[in-house]
């Protein structure tokens, strides 16, 4: 277990210093302006004043994206532990996975006929 | 020499060495990979590309480096300072976070996680989710925008890149990618042999790694024409420069994975093993590099009906057969 998951371990360590030494380097390194101006740090909106702040409502689509995905990603993850084993599980197993796909392509029928993923 | 070797073993000083050099030799490729693609979109263009800063233009990527690195950075007024700052370092660790599992030959990978394609697939799915983050932090609408269509599309294609990817899982019976790869020498490549399933998983894998890394044809995100530059718009110099590269890292990696799980990874008629390895990688890459220079974008709705309404049952499809063919086949 130590054996194969220290180096990973190690590995995303360093990947994850990359990004930050590159922001404190550029710290050091990055030109500032001796009289910062007011506009400069205003939020771009093609020229305009920004009207409002930018954290609103948005669409519901989103939401229901979201929900869609959790079905299916579960399902992903019930179908790994299958997927690794095909040849050891027999009929039984392949049939019970014919059976629990067929009964989330009725879920999925059922979104698809409600309009849930159309993108209007 | 002996006593260098011995230091290897130890797992720790081993994912030292490796991480440090796989994680610079992946920048590095990815500095010269922006300079490759201008090159190759000038030649598509009948334009010359870079030409000006070496010989060839071959300076250009440490003179871009070194410009970002200097700009001034400016963060927004009304932006969430702390997420603004975090996001392109964390997107750019999850990029690079899935390096740790591909194998390059043999003996030359970080680690060799018997979840290995679980890992990767994981790993890559977080990505866009950092990228999100900063477009919110900006408190700029069309930043915001553009991250509420990347963070759609990018769970929304994870879903047959997950199936799909989960093809070559079933026909080697393992989820370590040296295993699949190894299975593949002695079975032949997945995307040729089994004929049928493998090269529509194979087409599939890549198709959705597109849409995972917000490339053209699935570039809504960014969509300049309408939304300035998605949700990098606020970011600025290295910032900016740190998106970019993770972009870069993430198609990268997609296609080393791509070349592992489905065209035998090292496997290669003679020579040394890394060499096929990168040799197939760099094919994907260009192919996808061409594919962005030659599409046109797709529109959001397009993208969410091309994906739910036929990726995900074709997908779930696609397994169930390659399941159903391991099962009779043995």
């Amino acid at each position: 277990m130590l054996e194969q998951w220290a180096p990973a371990i190690v590995f995303l360590a360093i990947a994850f210093s990359v990004g930050f030494v590159t922001l404190f380097a550029a710290r050091i390194m990055a030109v500032r302006a001796k009289r910062p101006s007011e506009t400069k740090t205003l939020t771009y909106e093609c020229g305009e004043e920004p009207a409002h702040q930018a954290w609103i409502r948005f669409h519901p689509r989103y939401y229901v994206i979201a929900l869609v995905f959790i079905l299916f990603d579960v399902e992903a993850a019930f179908l790994i532990p299958w997927a690794l084993n095909v040849r050891g599980l027999g009929t039984f197993a392949m049939v019970e996975m014919f059976l629990f796909v067929a009964i989330l392509l009725l879920g999925w029928v059922y979104a698809l006929r409600k309009g849930a993923l159309k993108w209007q | 020499m002996n006593e260098a070797l011995e230091l290897l073993a130890n797992p720790w000083i081993h994912g030292f060495v490796f991480g440090a050099v796989i994680v610079t030799a992946l920048m590095s490729v990815t500095a010269y990979i922006t300079w490759f693609e201008r090159k190759f979109a000038a030649r598509l263009h009948s334009r010359m590309g870079p030409t000006m800063v070496g010989p060839k233009g071959l300076l250009q990527p440490i003179a871009d480096g070194l410009k970002m690195i200097q700009k001034e950075d400016i963060v927004p007024r009304d932006a969430d300072r702390l997420l603004f700052n975090a996001a392109p370092a964390i997107t750019l660790f999850f990029a690079l976070a899935v390096a740790a599992v591909i194998p390059f030959s043999p003996g030359l990978l970080a680690s060799n996680l018997d979840i290995g394609v679980l890992y990767a697939l994981a790993v890559s799915g977080l990505m866009g989710f950092p990228v999100w983050v900063g477009a919110w932090a900006s408190n700029n609408k069309y930043a915001l925008f553009g991250g509420m269509r990347a963070v759609a599309q990018a769970i929304s294609y994870e879903i047959p890149m997950v199936l799909s990817a989960l093809v070559p899982v079933v026909l080697a019976g393992s989820l370590s990618i040296g295993q699949i790869v190894e299975y593949q020498i002695e079975h032949g490549w997945f995307a040729f042999w089994p004929p049928g399933p493998g090269i529509f998983a194979f087409v599939l894998f890549m198709l959705t790694a597109l849409a995972e890394g917000n490339r053209i044809p699935f570039d809504i995100p960014e969509a300049e024409s309408e939304l300035v530059a998605g949700p990098t718009t606020e970011y600025t110099g290295i910032k900016f420069g740190l998106f970019a590269s993770a972009e870069y890292i993430h198609s990268l990696l997609a296609s080393a994975l791509g070349a592992a799980l489905f065209l035998g990874g090292w496997d290669g008629p003679f020579g040394i093993p890394v060499f096929w390895m990168l040799l197939k990688t760099c094919m994907l890459f260009v192919g996808v590099t061409w594919i962005r220079w030659t599409l046109l974008r797709f529109r959001s709705d397009q993208l969410m009906a091309l994906c739910w309404v036929y990726l995900v049952p074709g997908a779930l499809g696609l397994l169930l057969i390659t399941g159903l063919y391991v099962h009779v086949r043995g």
